[in-house]
């Protein structure tokens, strides 16, 4: 039951941080929680058998994206006058409705989880395994994968070129 | 790492709980930098669907699609990144609803 | 000789297209060599050609080739020549050689020298051809030729937009003869099947009775075309404005010549007027009242130019009254004196007001008999002519008119006397004109009298306009003789004398002024009938109600295309749609985000409406 205790512990931590992330009004205070949030999740995918997937998320998406963004944040500066004007947008007036969205969209998922049944056990899946299969007959999708990250590449080295700032 | 009984339906429950709150923040941060990060959110709650899902039926597949996410939300971020230097130098601030030009 | 003929025409042809086409490398003593001699050969040619028929009158026809051939309508460039066609060839040539010759001196200072006797030997040519012309297709082509010369030279002067706007109006007016003309012809052609004259007129005379309806129509038709072109009512409202063009162009077309081709139509097709004789009546009424009115008129305006251009409606009035009364041969007879007479004054006129600094007002000359005596005595002959005093030739045609419109049965007394009206006012106006532009004390100073080049042309119309009453034309052939029989003396002595009265009430209204006409002008009925009189019956202003304004009106509604209007109604749904699209383009993202979702939520309500077990 160890595992079960632990998911729920996760889950709920993962929760919570993205909400305080979502909320913050200083972009690295909420950058800290999103990462506390994907730890979370990390976790989540250690516990239902998926370690690799696991570990990506740790090395990858906490690491690398993150601090990408920490250094984009770091470079722009953010004042404190941008804390505070990030402040006053959280008016129940402005999100009130996106809240009803969310919560529409959320209940309808929730009415198609219910349905879902089956076996609660989880199967492992071992790195060797998703290696093979990625290798095999996924092979097309890695080359998909590595254009886009190649053209991400030549995009950000273009948009972050300075002599656009002078075209105005 | 044997015996793993979650239930499907609780990970799919807080995948789609995660995805909301995504999507809500996308829809009331004017800050360019939150929007990105709320797309992040969003992308790791469809990840985690999947794995669950792959993890669920004893498959490869839904780690391998996991993977795919990752270099989106990687390409993503890196040009996203770029566009909010653009905007910042450009209008001196990274409130989206300044950048409003496309107005038709 | 007689196969010479067609050279006749194509040498002032060759001329004007030599002119057109070098006028700018042409020295002007060139150009008007040019310009005279082609006219002055083609006369020459007519003369030596006319001598050879007056000693054998036998008419004759060329066809020199087919000009198309559509089934069986084949018209031909083909000439007819008898003693009608002399008579207008005659005309033509002679008083148009004169005309040119004037034209040297009174265009010496133009610049575009070289154009205007491009045009007017263009004018030659067509009014060569349309007189010559064998068929009615050849003849309507001629017809159409002089309309364009005449367009050309009354808008001569076109830097100046009223010139322009007379040029039009002269265009435009005759248009709408012309076109009743062509329909006339198609008529023709339908039921006769032929458009050669001297063959449809025998298929005519055969296949008709006197009476008929279709040569009724027919004729009426080719009467509008007459209307038009030779400025009878309810068309003539064109001629006065066409002395807008340079004098001795208002001379050659608009008084001697092209303004009497559609007496040349009618009497050229008398045999179908006579197959109508409703027709006939028509023509003598229009003729009639066309000739008192534009009398009327005449005796009212200041213009020089203009008080000639009103005669010329009203002499032209008194050949369709020959006409319409079958004297086709008066008729005739009076087309070429008066060719003479008013050729005569209007050169007269154009060498005053050449003389005069383009002065045109009458009451602004005054005491010119002995500063420019040529001038003079060539209007003192022109105007007896034209008043038909005894033994000048206007006499000689005008009494033959009054005389044979006496002898028509049934309308014929009323006719004599309307046209003796005629004669009394035509008398009065010539010689106000005279009394006061010679005599009375003068006012301008003319610059010297007439160059040779002006002199000669004056002298010789002169000698025309007295003595052209005694020729003989030789027209005896063409037309059928006049029956009836004489009328008694006291007729004659009238028709003699009342020119003679008219003579005498000018003396002594505008000379002598024993006869004070003031008060009578002054009082208000006077000043009304002067106004009414003066602006030509008010017919302008009429046509300016009934035509010129409700088609400008016209124009002006459809110049907002209200038939577009439906289809601008499709564009306008379409962008207000796209403008209500456009409203959703807020350039905001998060409008756009929110948009998404909202989309979103509503496929996947859509999805669940399907049970999962279907997927």
């Amino acid at each position: 039951m160890l595992e079960i205790t632990l998911f729920y512990i996760a889950a709920t931590i993962a929760l919570a941080a993205t909400v305080l992330a979502m909320t913050r009004a200083n972009a690295i205070h909420a950058l800290i929680y999103l990462i506390v949030s994907l730890l979370a999740v990390a976790v989540i995918f250690f516990l239902i058998g998926a370690p690799f997937a696991a570990a990506l998320e740790i090395v990858i998406y906490a690491g690398a994206i993150m601090v990408l963004f920490v250094f984009v944040i770091m470079m722009l500066n953010l004042g404190e006058e941008g804390d505070a004007r990030e402040r006053g947008l959280l008016q129940p007036s402005i999100w009130a409705g996106p809240a009803l969205l969310s919560f529409l969209l959320f209940a309808e998922l929730l009415y198609m989880i219910s349905t879902v049944e089956g076996p609660v056990s989880m199967q492992a899946v071992s790195a060797k395994e998703v290696g093979l299969a990625l290798f095999g007959p996924y092979v097309l999708a890695v080359e998909i994968a590595s254009m886009l990250l190649l053209a991400g590449l030549v995009g950000s080295y273009h948009l972050g070129r300075r002599y656009l700032e002078r075209e105005e | 790492m044997e015996g793993l009984n979650i239930p499907l339906n609780h990970i799919l429950l807080v995948s789609s709980l995660l995805f909301s709150i995504g999507m809500l923040g996308l829809m009331i941060r004017r800050n360019i930098i939150f929007i990105l990060m709320s797309l992040e959110v969003m992308l790791n709650a469809a990840a985690l669907a999947f794995v669950a899902a792959g993890a669920h039926w004893g498959q490869p597949d839904g780690q391998i699609i996991f993977m795919l996410i990752l270099s989106i939300a990687a390409a993503e971020v890196a040009v996203g990144l770029g566009l909010v230097l653009q905007v910042q130098r450009r209008f001196k601030t990274l409130d989206m609803d300044s950048a409003n030009r496309m107005r038709g | 000789m007689a196969e010479m003929v067609w050279l006749v025409p194509l040498i002032p042809l060759l001329s004007s297209v030599m002119l057109m086409l070098c006028s700018a490398n042409l020295p002007r003593l060139l150009i008007g060599l040019l310009g005279v001699g082609s006219v002055g050969a083609a006369a020459l040619l007519t003369l030596s050609i006319g001598m050879d028929f007056l000693a054998d009158p036998e008419p004759f026809q060329l066809t020199l080739w087919t000009w198309m051939q559509v089934s069986n309508f084949s018209p031909g460039i083909a000439f007819y020549f008898d003693g009608l066609t002399l008579v207008m060839m005659s005309v033509i040539t002679g008083v148009g050689f004169l005309i040119h010759l004037f034209s040297t001196e009174f265009m010496e200072e133009d610049a575009s020298y070289a154009r205007y006797f491009a045009y007017l030997n263009m004018f030659v040519a067509a009014m060569l051809i349309l007189v010559m012309a064998d068929n009615l297709l050849l003849l309507y082509l001629g017809w159409e030729g002089v309309g364009v010369c005449s367009y050309l030279l009354v808008g001569f002067w076109y830097q100046n937009s009223a010139n322009g706007q007379a040029a039009r109006k002269a265009f435009v007016v005759t248009r709408i003869g012309d076109t009743a003309m062509a329909l006339g012809l198609l008529l023709l052609f339908t039921e006769l099947g032929t458009l050669d004259i001297q063959s449809m007129m025998a298929v005519a005379n055969q296949q008709w009775q006197v009476g008929d309806t279709v040569p009724l129509i027919a004729c009426l038709l080719l009467l509008g075309g007459a209307v038009g072109k030779s400025a009878q009512l309810p068309l003539h409202t064109w001629l006065p404005d066409a002395m807008a063009g340079p004098t001795p162009v208002s001379a050659l077309i608009h008084a001697a010549t092209m303004v009497t081709a559609g007496v040349y139509l009618i009497a050229r097709t008398h045999d179908l007027f006579l197959l109508a004789p409703i027709s006939m009546m028509v023509v003598a009424l229009v003729g009639l009242a066309t000739s008192l009115m534009a009398a009327f008129t005449a005796l009212m305006q200041s213009d020089i130019k203009r008080i000639l251009a009103y005669s010329t409606i009203s002499q032209i009035g008194y050949m369709f009254l020959a006409l319409g009364v079958g004297a086709w041969a008066a008729g005739i007879f009076h087309l070429m004196t008066h060719a003479f007479f008013k050729a005569l004054l209007f050169l007269g006129s154009g060498a005053i007001i050449h003389y005069l600094h383009h002065e045109h007002d009458i009451f602004k000359m005054g005491g010119l008999r002995t500063k420019m005596p040529v001038t003079f005595w060539s209007f003192m002959i022109g105007s007896a002519a034209l008043a038909a005093l005894p033994m000048t030739s206007g006499f000689f045609s005008k009494d033959q008119i009054l005389l044979q419109a006496y002898m028509m049965p049934g309308a014929g007394p009323w006719l004599w006397l309307g046209g003796l009206l005629g004669a009394l006012l035509t008398a009065i106006y010539s010689f106000r004109l005279v009394f006061v532009v010679f005599f009375g004390e003068a006012k301008t100073e003319p610059d010297g009298d007439t160059g040779w080049r002006m002199a000669v042309p004056l002298v010789m119309l002169c000698g025309l306009a007295m003595i052209g009453g005694y020729f003989i034309i030789p027209v005896a052939d063409v037309f059928p003789a006049v029956s009836g029989e004489h009328p008694a003396h006291w007729v004659e002595y009238v028709s003699i004398s009342v020119p003679l009265i008219g003579l005498l009430l000018a003396y002594l209204i505008f000379h002598s002024r024993q006869i004070n006409m003031d008060t009578l002008v002054n009082s208000s009925v006077g000043q009304l009938l002067r106004r009414f009189w003066f602006g030509g019956w008010g017919i302008d202003w009429l046509y300016d109600r009934v035509f010129v304004r409700p088609y400008y009106l016209l124009s002006g509604l459809m110049k907002n295309e209200p038939i577009d209007a439906i289809y601008g109604l499709i564009v306008a749904v379409n962008q207000t749609f796209n403008h209500w699209l456009a409203e959703a383009q807020t350039g905001q993202m998060r409008w756009y985000i929110l948009s998404m979702v909202f989309g979103l939520i509503v496929l996947l309500t859509l999805a669940l409406q399907i049970p999962l077990e279907a997927l």
